[in-house]
């Protein structure tokens, strides 16, 4: 089967060139973090240098840039928001997947009307607001809101409608199981592949979020990753060090690396597997 | 099914491990509230690390004092945003926690020296006409509102001037003398006609776009904005327009912006630039850096193009750049506010010392005429000069009297819009249209003119 | 259909559930994100800006600053910009993720190494936009080595960030890199949930590849592709921190590249909440009527519905 064969060498050749493409910005971040930042203003290098130690060292004497405390911040907030977005976006869902009541269809329009929001709208409204109730540097409004994530809401609704049977949580009554056990331990277990997903594209987005953070936070010790970045960006002509910032970015890239590799190889085997089908 | 758990139950640990952490850290930040806290607010550390040396470092800071700085980065405007927040919040805020002390750059500095939201530093705060004598006179200009108060003090001066390279001044004028290039650029005429010897002998007059705009933008003759909010576009900006346009033409320059890949490189080894204007703080670190081939190797000639770079005062006297401190409405420190303020940008020997340390050029005619005299000063990367003395002499032609508030913006904007002219993209009625649209997004009080 | 009546029953009965598991939700929204909102729709009724520390304001000024922007401004080629780039980048973002996630779910194709493949290509996502951002401004900078590659192979060297071709095209290369891997997954979980018993049944009766993707693959997924659609076009419309940090905000050259976000964030520096609440809400009823043009279209008209297994629909 020449055709066959010939098609499946021109798929591995379109996924190897894909891969190239998504791994290639990953490799310059690499190599610019083993540059000078001499070298760096002067252009591009395909070839990593040997001065990532120093770059290194420079960013952990920085005490205006506490790294350890950024990551923690960071993995605190992206956590948090992670976790609220996905199970109460669920439950949200679950609310107007399964129960009939009155105002159903209205509320559905108004979660779907909200998410066509965007968040720069309102974002100057949300600074004097925060500010009025006291919450200007501080962590919590900026996980906090994730309970009410229309995106998400929408992604686990999509989800329910296409894989959560109304069968499955007859059975679950039938059991004499309440609504909130048969919620936790009925669905929430057949949402798996959607939590999952979601989770990572909340915790990513948490992660790399600049804008609101930005207007809120001051103190260093409650600043958060890319905050800090942009801070060693803006730096004075005396330190301006583009080696500094890239080893930045570097250290912000491992931690979420390493949890989306966690949840990643939970999407490819978990969806795989099936908790639908069974 | 127990994966599903797994994942929560990861996230959940992570998140409850973590909590007590972040969130502690607010509870006690706030009960350790105990004697007196000194508010001071940047963009950058520079300040900070000059006050630690300087001033806390010289055991001023009384020991019941904790001092506090507050740094947030200027990208997408995020220092003034907070900054203009926590001062509206001022009034409200707990003792500990008002601004004393704030930062400010030139380009935006009347906005916050036209509010009440800055304090008089000779009336309010307590300096006196002998503490401010040393300074240069347009550093006050800067900072001096409507009615004539000065509302802000620097440490530095940044009078500009124009690095060339030797060896190319050599082959095109025949002469790398600082006083015969100086001659022969004393004016944009003759500036533009060295240009095209430059372009005869391949050579390239300047990098980019943006590199004339200092010199013309800070000598303005009218400030950007009149007495009924109607936008100004100065004779010397249209000057700048012409000179950039007529330049990118006839192929005098690279294309580069400031602080591009482009920009950078034509500093170094192997570019066709002969010059660059360039401030007091860019060239001991900007320039040197960008001039050496192997970083890592000693700074010396024979390194790079170390040795190459010459300065002269160029066509006009500019400034480029600098950093003020505010006093803010309704500080509870003013003593030490005025104690800062008065070493840090008044006192002659603490700025001597800071200008011998970093080589930065400070805030104070008399001591910089003394470093001007001292030959140790030659400066080997521009192949024995001293820069100082030369910045001594440009500083004194600089006139500051026409800054608006608006300054940052018409800057910004300005660049932007006519580099699509420059470039040929658009002709000059559409970049100019372009230019007002944006200048009144970013200060919707402004009106175009007719 | 036999459930009707034991369902109709049920919900009567646990229907207050449906209300107490909304609680949450609007709670939160209510108290982090109604209140901010509320204020933006009722000051784009005033004049109200900062000029400086001064605040200009609030005067009431009725529908004035809608028709300032509705009439005054460049809206419409802003709205242009947005489309296009989106389209640009979209559009092949869509094709790939489709394909790659048809590959990735095929029983019959049965790659290997997917797991790797999976994994690398939600990456990009992973970095910071700004980061990104200026790792383009390198790659593609006049001495960068796009344009050394390309002198190399005898052409000219391009300006790309100083035309606007190499503008917009940059943008939607981008979105499209930070994107594709993400609505891959997204599809690929909308594909696994269909019943492998119904895909077999179709390749059973002799349906073509192609016949099984539209007649069963697409129909199955169709409420994760209305998702797809729709979140897309409303991440377009709201397209921001790419362009804003790759024109260095100026959404140049000759604002070609302005999005209808960046335009908005314009009037964030004069805090300017009239002229932006007015904006705020024109772009909000502009996504609403594409959005629900884009949903009534894929879900109403639709015949019927695949059944999938044990769902109800």
């Amino acid at each position: 089967m020449p055709v066959d064969k010939a098609n499946r060498v021109l798929r591995y050749v379109i996924l190897i060139l894909l891969s190239v493409l998504c791994l290639f910005s990953f490799y310059i971040l690499i190599v610019n973090s083993t540059r000078l930042h001499s070298q760096i203003q002067k252009g591009f290098s395909i070839l990593p240098d040997n001065f990532f130690t120093r770059n290194l060292n420079n960013v952990l004497a920085n005490k205006e840039v506490p790294v350890v405390k950024g990551i923690i911040n960071s993995l605190f907030v992206a956590g948090a928001s992670a976790l609220l977005a996905t199970y109460f976006s669920a439950l949200t869902a679950f609310s107007i997947h399964i129960y009939e009541f009155r105002f159903k269809k209205l509320v559905f329009t108004f979660i779907m009307m909200i998410m066509m929001i965007p968040a720069q709208v309102s974002a100057l409204g949300f600074l004097r607001w925060m500010s009025s109730l006291n919450m200007l540097d501080s962590l919590v409004p900026l996980f906090l809101p994730s309970v009410a994530s229309p995106i998400v809401f929408y992604f686990m609704y999509s989800y329910m409608q296409s894989n959560l049977p109304k069968a499955v949580i007859e059975a679950s009554r039938m059991d004499g199981a309440s609504e909130f056990r048969t919620f936790n331990r009925v669905v929430i277990p057949i949402m798996k592949p959607a939590l999952a997903v979601q989770a990572i594209f909340t915790f990513v987005g948490s992660w790399n979020n600049y804008f609101i953070p930005s207007l809120l936070l001051r103190s260093k010790e409650k600043k958060t990753m890319p905050i800090l970045v942009a801070q060693l960006r803006s730096a004075d002509y005396l330190k301006f060090d583009m080696g500094q910032v890239y080893t930045l970015i570097f250290l912000a890239i491992i931690p979420i690396i390493v949890i989306y590799i966690l949840l990643s190889k939970y999407i490819v085997r978990g969806v795989a597997v099936g908790s639908v089908k069974e | 099914m127990k994966k599903s758990r797994s994942i929560i139950a990861l996230l959940l640990v992570l998140v409850m491990a973590l909590s007590p952490v972040v969130l502690g850290g607010s509870v006690k930040a706030e009960t350790a509230d105990s004697g007196k806290v000194l508010n001071i607010w940047g963009w950058n550390e520079e300040f900070k690390g000059l006050f630690e040396t300087y001033f806390q470092g010289a055991g001023l800071v009384p020991e019941d004092v904790e001092v506090r700085f507050t740094i947030v980065p200027s990208t997408d405007n995020a220092y003034q945003n907070a900054l203009d927040q926590a001062l509206l919040d001022q009034e409200n805020a707990a003792d500990d926690d008002k601004i004393d002390l704030f930062l400010l750059e030139a380009d935006y500095a009347l906005k916050y020296v036209d509010s009440d939201f800055t304090l008089d530093i000779m009336n309010d705060v307590g300096l006196t006409e002998e503490d401010l004598a040393g300074q240069y006179k347009y550093t006050q200009e800067i900072v001096t509102d409507g009615n004539g108060a000065i509302k802000g003090t620097s440490w530095q001066a940044t009078p500009g001037l124009f690095a060339y390279r030797r060896s190319i001044a050599l082959d095109v004028l025949g002469t790398d003398d600082p006083e015969a290039v100086q001659e022969a650029l004393s004016d944009w005429d003759k500036f533009a006609a060295v240009a095209e010897q430059m372009a005869a002998k391949d050579y390239k007059m300047l990098s980019g776009f943006d590199d004339a705009y200092r010199p013309f933008s800070n000598n303005m003759t009218n400030p950007w904005v009149d007495e009924n909010n109607v936008i100004n576009l100065d004779e010397n900006m249209v000057k700048w327009i012409e000179l950039t346009k007529d330049f990118t033409d006839k192929g005098y320059h690279n294309k580069s912006r400031l602080w591009d890949d482009q920009w950078s490189a034509d500093q170094g080894p192997g570019s066709n630039v002969f010059g660059f204007f360039y401030s007091t703080w860019g060239i001991n670190f900007t320039l040197l850096g960008n001039a050496l081939e192997d970083p890592e190797a000693e700074q010396a000639v024979g390194n790079g193009i170390y040795g190459d770079y010459a300065v002269v005062e160029g066509p006009q006297n500019f400034y480029w750049g600098g950093s003020w401190l505010a006093a803010a409405a309704g500080s509870d420190n003013l003593g030490l506010v005025r104690d800062i303020m008065y070493t840090m940008t008044c006192d002659k020997d603490t700025m001597q010392q800071i200008t011998k340390d970093t080589q930065d050029f400070t805030n104070h005619e008399e001591a910089m005429a003394e470093l001007a005299a001292d030959d140790e000063f030659a400066s080997a990367f521009l192949g024995g000069q001293n820069h100082i003395a030369l910045f001594v002499e440009s500083a004194k032609g600089i006139d500051m009297s026409n800054m608006s508030a608006y300054d940052q913006g018409m800057n910004e904007n300005l660049q932007e819009a006519f580099v699509d002219y420059f470039n040929g993209n658009v002709d000059y009625d559409t970049a100019l249209d372009n230019f007002y649209t944006a200048v009144i997004e970013t200060y919707p009080d402004l009106t175009r003119p007719e | 259909m036999k459930m009707l009546s034991s369902q109709k029953r049920n919900s009567i009965s646990y229907k207050k559930w449906g209300y107490i598991f909304l609680v949450p939700f609007f709670v939160v929204y209510t108290v982090f994100s109604l209140i901010p909102l509320f204020s933006t729709v009722y000051y784009s009724f005033f004049e109200n800006y900062m000029s400086g520390l001064k605040q200009i304001g609030p005067n009431y000024v009725g529908i004035e600053n809608y028709k300032t922007i509705l009439l005054e401004t460049d809206l419409p080629k802003y709205a242009f910009n947005t489309i296009f780039i989106w389209l640009l980048g979209f559009i092949p973002q869509i094709v790939v993720a489709m394909i790659l996630a048809i590959w990735f779910t095929s029983l019959k194709i049965k790659l290997r190494f997917t797991g790797f493949f999976k994994t690398v290509i939600y990456m990009p996502n992973l970095i910071m936009a700004a980061a990104f951002a200026m790792l383009f401004w390198a790659l593609f900078s006049d001495i960068g080595p796009i344009n050394n590659l390309l002198v190399a192979m005898g052409y000219e060297r391009i300006s790309f960030l100083q035309n606007v071709a190499g503008t917009r095209g940059l943008v939607a290369l981008m979105n499209f890199l930070m994107w594709f891997g993400n609505t891959t997954i997204i599809l690929m979980a909308g594909i696994m949930g269909i019943d492998n018993s119904i895909l077999e049944a179709a390749q059973i009766d002799g349906a073509s590849t192609w016949r099984t993707f539209w007649d069963v693959t697409i129909p199955s997924i169709k409420p994760i592709l209305v998702y797809v659609l729709i979140t897309s076009l409303i991440g377009g419309l709201q397209m921001f921190d790419v362009p804003q940090i790759l024109t260095n905000s100026s959404g140049g050259p000759n604002r070609t590249s302005m999005t209808m976000i960046m335009y908005l964030n314009k009037h964030l520096f004069s805090k300017n909440f009239g002229l932006a609440g007015a904006l705020s809400v024109i772009l909000f009823i502009v996504t609403a009527i594409l959005s629900v043009i884009i949903y009534r279209n894929l879900t109403e008209r639709e015949p019927k519905p695949v059944k999938l297994k044990g769902g109800e629909h």
